[in-house]
């Protein structure tokens, strides 16, 4: 009797840090079940796909097995081809993304800032804003040839609207108490930008980067299609001329890692510049 | 000596008036007011919200320009900025950390390092922020911040310091502690202080001198000096027998102007203009 007694006392009491480290360990369960699935879910995709190409439910020639694809990527690889062609398309990316950032932080900012910018700039930004970018392609390459400096334009006239109006809200948002501070505490002008301003716009403007740069992407690869001989959408659309349908899905799934890497590089660079942020 | 220098007059507010305009119609924000705050003063203005006492405040601030009439702060020196606020609200910068934030005014002057270093150490340390230093405000509760904003202007060594109802966010706890905090630092070198409160009990704990302001427009209603010594028991103040008697006397002059204010602010309601409101109105006689 009085052993069970004993035992009885500390399995209820035990109970109680069970429950706790129980709930615990559950969050840590559904933690460690969505990186599974996270993980998972792709490759269960691919492997359904593989099984749909060899079973024939999927048709080869528009659906080729992965197995294929990651052949193909190898081999364009080892052939340097890979390589030329993401090179070629990061260059002109790597450039327009500049050409497109600088002018359109400056542009939003001044917007931003002083009424009258805002007023004579607002109708031709937002004018020109729903024109589809694509649509300005053979503009483009009228004004600027078949050569680089196309494309280079085709990815800053991209970049370059969600960066300007996003700069621009960005300043308009600031709190008014921001500014009386600065005022209050005698900053001189270009304190004020340095260091109400800028940093205040900071967050909205690195959407607008983020935004921008994806922009830039879709364009570059539309602006390759078209009289370019390299470059990733080159490479796609010579593999549609010469029905290699593996190399096409080798140059859309390396654009796609590009947009997925340059999206998180933005991402690590705004947690950098913005330590403060609690996002 | 000293006797001239503490009754000298710090700030002379001469026949104030501030008007502007609010949908073609003219609002008096201040009619007429005319003070003198002595050198060293703890002086807190009371008044209903709407009496104008902010736009006053940021008039002597130097935010906004007054419609006529003039404001005159006596400096005693030329190389200290004329005044530094604390502002209502969160004015704290959330991009700059606590020392940076603190440092804002000296480093716009182009203090030196060294006395940046010092000043800002001093004031951080007597605001208890020292370990915070490195801390972003959104790592801060309420009350921290406002501790920031504190160090903020005292750090800038100003002629005279402007106060904007810097606690009415905070909870009562947190005020009371803020109180005895701002009082601990003020007491160091006793600044010209005005101070905007529409709480009669914080008035009457910190304040030297009380100025009762109308419902807009504002005008100066009633002084009422505050006869407790310093350096003052925020708390053991509430339980001296004078103290209820000032908050009674402070309110039998405000109770008419939160009246007034109220009966006002329900007037300016906005009417309905739209086709809904007419055919309401005229709905019997049409």
């Amino acid at each position: 009797m009085a052993i069970t007694g004993a035992t009885e006392r500390p399995t209820s009491r035990s109970h109680v840090i069970t429950s706790a480290d129980g709930r615990r360990s559950r969050v840590r369960n559904a933690n460690q079940r969505d990186r599974l699935l996270m993980i998972g879910s792709p490759l269960l995709l691919l492997v359904l796909w593989e099984l749909g190409t060899r079973s024939g439910v999927l048709d080869q020639r528009f659906f080729p097995a992965p197995t294929a694809i990651f052949a193909q990527m190898l081999s364009m690889i080892e052939s340097g081809e890979l390589w030329e062609h993401t090179g070629a398309s990061l260059q002109r990316f790597f450039l327009g993304f500049w050409v497109g950032v600088v002018p359109a932080l400056v542009i939003g900012i001044l917007m931003g800032l002083n009424r009258g910018v805002r007023a004579a700039l607002t109708p031709i930004v937002s004018g020109t804003y729903p024109i589809p970018k694509s649509a300005l392609l053979p503009l483009i390459l009228l004004i600027f040839g078949l050569g680089e400096m196309s494309k280079v334009v085709m990815v800053a006239i991209g970049v370059f609207y969600p960066v300007v109006l996003n700069t621009m809200s960005g300043v308009l948002q600031i709190q008014p108490i921001h500014y009386d501070v600065a005022k209050n505490f005698q900053a001189s002008r270009w304190r004020v930008f340095r260091t109400i301003a800028l940093p205040g716009a900071m967050p909205s403007i690195m959407t607008g980067i983020e935004l921008g740069a994806g922009l830039g992407l879709i364009l570059i690869a539309l602006a390759e299609m078209v009289g370019a001989e390299s470059g990733l959408g080159f490479m796609i659309w010579n593999a549609w001329e010469l029905f290699k349908v593996e190399s096409m899905y080798v140059g859309i799934m390396v654009i796609a890692v590009i947009g997925f890497v340059v999206a998180m590089l933005i991402r690590e660079f705004s947690r950098i510049l913005m330590p403060w942020s609690n996002r | 000596m000293t006797l001239v220098t503490e009754s000298a007059t710090k700030i002379e507010i001469k026949d104030l008036d501030k008007r502007f305009h609010v949908r073609q119609q003219e609002v008096v924000a201040l009619d007429g007011l005319t003070l003198d705050i002595p050198t060293g003063q703890f002086f807190v203005i009371v008044g209903p919200s709407g009496c104008g006492k902010t736009t006053l405040l940021r008039i002597i601030a130097g935010l906004e320009q007054p419609t006529s009439g003039t404001v005159t702060v006596q400096a005693d020196s030329t190389d200290r900025p004329i005044n530094s606020m604390i502002f209502q609200g969160d004015s704290v910068l959330p991009w700059m950390t606590v020392w940076d934030n603190a440092a804002y005014g000296l480093h716009s002057r182009g203090v030196p390092a060294a006395e940046v270093r010092e000043t800002v150490g001093h004031f951080l340390d007597k605001t208890g922020l020292s370990q915070f230093a490195d801390a972003y405000p959104h790592q801060l509760s309420g009350g921290m911040r406002q501790r920031v904003s504190i160090a903020r202007a005292f750090a800038n060594d100003p002629e005279v310091l402007l106060m904007d109802e810097p606690f009415s966010a905070l909870d009562e706890q947190n005020k009371t502690l803020l109180q005895e905090e701002l009082l601990r630092v003020w007491e160091e070198n006793r600044k010209t202080v005005v101070y905007i409160t529409h709480s009669v009990d914080e008035a009457v704990t910190l304040g030297d001198r009380i100025l009762v302001m109308t419902a807009r427009p504002g005008r100066a209603k009633a002084f009422v000096d505050v006869p407790f010594d310093r350096p003052r028991d925020v708390v053991g103040l509430r339980h001296a027998p004078e103290y209820g008697d000032m908050v009674y006397e402070i309110w039998g002059h405000l109770r008419d102007e939160v009246n007034e204010s109220q009966r006002a602010a329900r007037a300016v309601q906005p009417r309905r203009h739209g086709l809904w409101a007419r055919l309401t109105r005229n709905g019997g006689s049409a």
